[in-house]
């Protein structure tokens, strides 16, 4: 069954044609990668898809929901969760309050018991709290409830920050170069990371990431754009061996 | 002993400050700097929501505390007092202590529409770009009240002296500081809990990162105009019992300059923390009355003083802390409103 549906998106940048004919179509449980030189308009697709811009041209459906022209708060409430390229948490807020804000759309008081602090209020925040602390303690994270997150190292934010794009329950989670900055060890990690996340949460995961490790090592289907143009698209041993990508990555030869 | 300790100060502040008047032990002069102490409280705290919590850098705020001083004051004037803009009172003096606190929650409700001129735009503007705005609607507040004749333009409204002294005939309290004194309590309270619930702390990840906290599903432009309208409202009700406590209001009283202190009480107390709020509210009150001696030339001293105090902690008075974090012993009797809510996990 197909989760997201993306037909023909087209994004133009004033004249700059960031995005074209970007086609894809995701199925549940699948775990497909978008790769790409720098500049290619991976993170854009990403930013297109979360509703961060409105695109030019084309249609995305996410279980039937048409996203097109909806805010990104309402788009990720549908159950799309995401990280950032560069780590997006709240820097002077605590780890614990990271997560819990997450739950935003899934709050179900009103403003008129939070002014209050009536009992509808402590019963919800309650329960959101022990959710979110749940979680901490999946990932391991729970000793650094109460820190801020710019105090911690790289590799624990990252977590932290995968560990929030997953409080909204998602079936869609995007990962946009999870492993940017990261040793050859915390890679490791990172792969059975997300092997780990996608049993455990049973969520589709579309990833953007230069590691060739990584890509190899969890995608089902890969995707291959450059300059806002589809140019392969296959299973790992096909991108592997495509002449187009490697021209793409590494130049053409000198005759 | 937590449960009791916060209504314990609120019952000792009410003690030392409105009992005393109502028996005549404070002057007159004592009197008024006490309630602009509590409107000040209020006003900080208000303004804390916007600069301090979101934030937006709102430089016109005095624009929706004039808003509610004169939908207020005309609501009271034109029904209660005998004055030369409206002729005769309309209802019996009796009603004015049922009228007066509507009057202030009308003045507080156009306040928080008013401030719809500044929360639209800021959902596709910010910072330096939204502060233009704040600062073209305080000038907009200016000058449609100086071109409204009927309200005295700009030679200014009076005439509230009449709607407290009909007050004061009903029952001989000091009413006008009773309300202050309400008001202050009631914008500390709300505000101190919406921003500790997990709802108000969305008004927090807008500041820290807008895109992220739209993305984390926070609907940020439901969030912005809460912070608006309520900020906003609050001043506006404090503008109210100002012009009250003054009698007298003239469109300047709600421009710039007044702008200019509200945020330097919220930097001087601390962008984000409540307690410091209200410590400079208080500090900054009393220090401009002190310097009343000096003339003019208070407005060489003071700023000099800002200067010193922006270089020795530039952060403000309390950062972004409260005062349970710099005296942890407090904790023992205020628990955060954090702990109220929720248990917390345990620390290791």
């Amino acid at each position: 069954m197909s989760l997201l549906q993306i037909e023909n998106l087209t994004l133009y940048f004033g004249g700059l044609r960031a995005v074209e004919n970007f086609s894809l179509e995701l199925r549940q449980d699948e775990t497909v990668g978008l790769i790409g030189p720098n500049g290619a308009g991976k993170s854009t697709v990403f930013n297109v898809v979360c509703g961060l811009y409105k695109p030019s041209q084309g249609t995305i459906k996410f279980n039937g929901h048409d996203l097109v022209g909806r805010h990104p708060h309402q788009i990720t409430s549908l159950g799309i969760g995401r990280t950032f390229q560069n780590i997006r948490l709240w820097n002077e807020l605590s780890v614990l309050d990271n997560l819990r804000i997450a739950h935003f759309s899934q709050i179900k008081y009103g403003l008129l018991d939070a002014f209050f602090l009536t009992n509808r209020l402590r019963v919800d925040e309650r329960e959101v709290t022990e959710e979110a602390t749940e979680l901490l303690e999946l990932f391991n994270l729970q000793r650094f409830w109460e820190e801020i997150p710019r105090n911690l190292s790289y590799g624990v934010q990252r977590r932290v920050e995968i560990c929030r794009a997953l409080v909204m329950k998602p079936q869609l989670l995007l990962l946009d170069e999870p492993a940017a900055g990261m040793n050859q060890g915390e890679i490791i990690e990172l792969i059975d990371l997300i092997l780990w996340i996608r049993n455990k949460f049973n969520v589709t995961v579309w990833i953007i990431e230069h590691q060739m490790r990584v890509i190899m090592g969890i995608c089902d289907r890969i995707k291959v754009i450059d300059f806002g143009n589809t140019i392969a698209e296959g299973t790992p041993d096909e991108i592997r061996n495509n002449p187009r990508v490697i021209q793409a990555y590494l130049g053409e030869e000198v005759p | 002993m937590k449960r009791l300790a916060m209504p314990l100060v609120i019952a000792i502040v009410f003690l030392i400050t409105v009992v005393p008047s109502w028996l005549g032990v404070y002057s007159g002069y004592y009197q008024f700097v006490l309630m602009l102490i509590g409107i000040n409280i209020t006003l900080t705290v208000s303004l804390n929501l916007i600069n301090g919590y979101m934030g937006e850098f709102s430089v016109g705020h005095a624009a929706f505390m004039g808003a509610g001083a004169y939908v207020a004051s005309i609501i009271n004037v034109y029904l209660l007092a005998d004055s030369n803009f409206f002729g005769q009172a309309r209802i019996a003096p009796g009603w004015s202590i049922l009228i007066f606190p509507i009057s202030l929650i009308l003045g507080g409700i156009a306040a928080s529409l008013f401030s719809l001129l500044v929360a639209f735009p800021s959902f596709r503007t910010r910072g330096d770009y939204l502060a233009i705005i704040t600062l073209a609607v305080n000038f907009i507040f200016k000058s449609v009240i100086e071109n409204i004749d009927k309200i005295g333009g700009p030679r200014g409204f009076m005439g509230m002296g009449g709607v407290v002294k009909a007050m004061q005939d009903v029952i001989n309290i000091p009413w006008v500081m009773i309300w202050v004194f309400i008001v202050m309590v009631f914008s500390i309270y709300i505000v101190r809990n919406l921003v500790s619930s997990i709802m108000g702390k969305g008004i927090v990840a807008i500041r820290d990162d807008e895109i992220a906290a739209e993305l984390m599903t926070v609907n940020t432009r439901r969030m912005k105009v809460i912070a608006f309208m309520l900020a906003c409202g609050l001043a506006g009700m404090a503008g109210g019992l100002h012009a009250h406590a003054v009698s007298f209001i003239n469109p300047s009283s709600y421009f710039i300059i007044q702008s200019t202190f509200m945020l330097v009480m919220v930097y001087l107390g601390g962008m984000g923390s409540l307690s410091g709020s209200v410590i400079s509210a208080v500090l900054f009150t009393i220090l401009l009355e002190l310097m009343k001696p000096l003339g003019l030339y208070r407005f060489v001293v003071i700023p000099v003083l800002f200067i010193l105090l922006m270089l020795l902690r530039p952060s403000g008075l309390m950062g972004n802390r409260e005062l349970s974090d710099i005296f942890p012993p407090l904790r023992k009797f205020f628990g955060t409103a954090e702990e109220r809510i929720s248990h917390v996990p345990a620390s290791d």
